[in-house]
């Protein structure tokens, strides 16, 4: 029978089976501050050593403050977490790209960069975002911490096969239209218990086109419908991306690698439980109103006037929240914040759009405009471009590597009633502080709606081209 | 892990959907590095004022509701995978929790920590919320063992499903550590036998 893409990796890692679940084995496993301590205490109080102690990498960078990271973090409850990490990677021998390093960053930023994400790898995290990683066609996905423990202790977990879903994407993307769009868009369609169940491969000329940062972005979100991850097949641009990557294969290896790499792909007939197909010309910039990412309109859209009753309640609490009215337009909607940053949206790339953006303009007085890039590296990367002085002109604050006012764990935090438009992944209530509103967007409408102090149009985008 | 056998107790509604595990718990709590406590702030924003008052609309303040069944709106524990959702949950004193559908990450979680994330229909959700509303003492009991939830006033008993090893796991203590970890033969010769490994 025709295999998908992630029935090959699926089953290439299937150990045993144990009636309806299957030993499930995992090649990588990131650990982060937040959700590891309790999973190396339930590994001590069992007196258990890790299993494949080299197959773990760790970072800080859910709780890290994003200013003055050379000194000690002030927050005591923050400080100690990232300190019982550090502990711990000594202790049980796990590498650790903590605060301080030269590829410190987000764990769903660093992995791929570091060539740590290869084609064909399992990977976990507990973090929900391990979708991202998905982009290099790898089955990944976000954890718990009983799992986390499973993992360090067996380097498997016991689960059992999701439904496949495959959402193809085709023809091109329009001008001022991205990937964040694309997701948001999709995630608009099918709401955000669309992917419950399922694991979704994403395909179709546009997602082909995509960079690999576009294709993280994508992968990313695929929890923000519920999906248990989501994934891309690996081709040239995934090579090109990984070839001379610090844990990239090498020489003969290398070529090894690749030539295994390009059997993963979803053969003609392949099986799917379920399938969705949108044309890329109806994708516009996209904007969020509500409290769940699947709440997204058409920049230039409206608010819906009604929802199906059963989401009646639900539907005019979170306009509440975020103080809006239905049949509204969100353009000319004066903001306080912008966020640009989180695993979503923090990469090398989407920092030159918005520095090709905002170049020789500046950002409206009452606007804070907060960049935080996803590591180290990009932030290095943005110097050696000369962004840091592009953005530090335009009025943006360059800030260092962490999740910040993505979860609000650090300082970082929107204050209560204020609007941010914010390219990270969840618009939940509180999500950026307590009674903060966020509108989700991609780095483009940030930057935009940074320098007009309200939401704006994109310029390049023509709505009236609008295909059918 | 806490063992599970049937539970008898009145519920406390909670009829929101697509209830995320940011409301659950927020981040700003998720700085122990220890799985106790996380129930003083089970659904804190909710709860609690900014300034620590509580909110008297909010159920969990409700003197009305109380027991140890938490029914919730569809789409239950979507959001991050942050395991101290369940925790706070079952820290809060809750063994269950029944809705009509629950996000992947949060059913394992819950199923990990010994805390029974029962799913029944859109149909029988509304009429349980509905009879906890108009009678806060009525009393389900949750019998894992024969995988039914009854409501003796109704005079009705819904069978629920559950994967069988999940519920041998909770029934008797167990959790999957215990399993792979007695695994490790197998999953030692599988690494060797791997045409392919990184
Ligand atoms: S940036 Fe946000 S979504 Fe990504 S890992 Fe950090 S907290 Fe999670």
């Amino acid at each position: 029978m025709p295999k998908s893409l992630f029935d090959k990796i699926w089953e290439a890692h299937v150990v045993k089976t144990v009636g309806d679940l299957s030993v499930f084995y995992i090649d990588r496993h990131l650990i982060h501050e937040v959700t590891s301590p309790q999973a190396f205490d339930e590994i001590e109080a069992r007196g258990l050593p890790l299993f494949r102690q080299q197959q773990i990498i760790a970072t800080a960078d859910h709780n890290v403050p994003t200013l003055n990271q050379h000194l000690p973090i002030q927050e005591p409850l923050s400080r100690s977490q990232v300190d019982k990490l550090t502990e711990n990677c000594a202790k049980y021998g796990v590498e650790l790209y903590g605060l301080g390093h030269e590829r410190q960053g987000i764990v769903h930023v660093i992995g791929p960069e570091l060539g740590l994400t290869q084609p064909g790898m399992t990977i976990v995290c507990g973090d929900s975002h391990t979708s991202t990683h998905g982009a290099f066609g790898a089955i990944a996905f976000g954890i718990g911490t009983s799992q986390v423990a499973q993992v360090m202790a067996s380097q498997c977990l016991l689960i059992d096969r999701p439904k496949r879903m495959r959402i193809s994407v085709d023809g091109d993307l329009r001008p001022g239209v991205g990937a964040k769009d694309l997701i948001l868009y999709v995630i608009a369609q099918l709401g955000t218990g669309g992917g419950t169940g399922y694991f979704v491969e994403y395909a179709g000329s546009a997602v082909r086109s995509l960079s690999m940062e576009g294709r993280m972005t994508v992968c990313n979100m695929s929890i923000e419908m519920g999906a248990r991850g989501g994934m891309i097949a690996p081709d040239q641009t995934t090579f090109d991306y990984l070839q001379g990557r610090p844990y990239a294969p090498q020489g003969e290896q290398w070529e090894q690698a690749v030539a295994y790499w390009q059997t993963l792909y979803s053969e003609e007939g392949a099986e799917f439980e379920a399938e969705h197909h949108f044309d890329a010309a109806h994708i516009t910039p996209m904007i969020t109103y509500g409290t769940n990412p699947g709440m997204g309109i058409p920049l230039g859209g409206t608010i819906p006037l009604d929802v199906v009753p059963s989401e009646a309640a639900g539907f005019s609490k979170s306009l509440e929240y975020m103080g809006l009215t239905p049949g509204e337009s969100l353009l000319g909607k004066p903001i306080d914040y912008v966020f640009i940053g989180s695993c979503t949206n923090s990469r090398i790339e989407d920092l030159r759009t918005v520095a090709a953006y905002v170049q020789g303009k500046h950002k409206a007085p009452h606007v804070e405009a907060i960049i935080v890039p996803g590591s180290k590296q990009v932030e290095k990367q943005a110097k050696e471009e000369g962004l840091d002085r592009i953005l530090a002109d335009a009025g943006f604050t360059l800030r260092e590597p962490g999740c910040s006012a993505c979860l609000a764990m650090n300082e970082d935090k929107i204050p209560a009633g204020a609007y941010c438009v914010s390219t990270s992944n969840r618009n939940f209530e509180g999500r950026q502080g307590p009674g903060a509103r966020t509108l989700l967007a991609s780095p483009l409408v940030a930057a935009i709606a940074a320098v007009e102090g309200k939401i704006s149009a994109v310029p390049a985008y023509n709505e009236l081209e609008l295909a059918g | 892990m806490e063992k599970f056998q049937i539970l008898r107790s009145t519920a406390v509604p909670l009829p929101n959907e697509n209830v995320d595990t940011d409301q659950i718990i927020p981040a700003r709590f998720l700085k122990a590095t220890t799985r106790e406590g996380f129930g003083e702030n089970l659904f804190r924003d909710w709860r609690y004022a900014a300034d620590g008052q509580p909110k008297p609309d909010f159920v969990l303040n409700n003197p009305r509701f109380s027991g140890r069944i938490l029914v919730a709106g569809q789409n239950f524990g979507c959001g991050s995978s942050r395991e101290h959702a369940a925790w706070a949950i079952f820290d809060a004193g809750f063994k269950v929790v029944v809705s009509s559908y629950f996000a992947d990450i949060f059913r394992g979680n819950a199923l990990n920590n010994g805390l029974l994330p029962l799913q029944v229909s859109e149909e029988v959700l509304q009429r349980l919320l509905a009879q906890i509303e108009q009678d806060p003492q009525t009393e389900l009991v949750v019998d894992l063992p024969a995988q039914t939830l009854s409501v003796p006033v109704w005079e009705e008993s819904i069978p629920f499903a559950i994967d069988a090893y999940k519920k041998e796991c909770l029934l008797n203590g167990y959790d999957d550590i215990d399993f792979l970890v007695s695994q490790k033969e197998a999953i030692a010769a599988y690494e060797t036998s791997r045409p392919w490994t990184y």
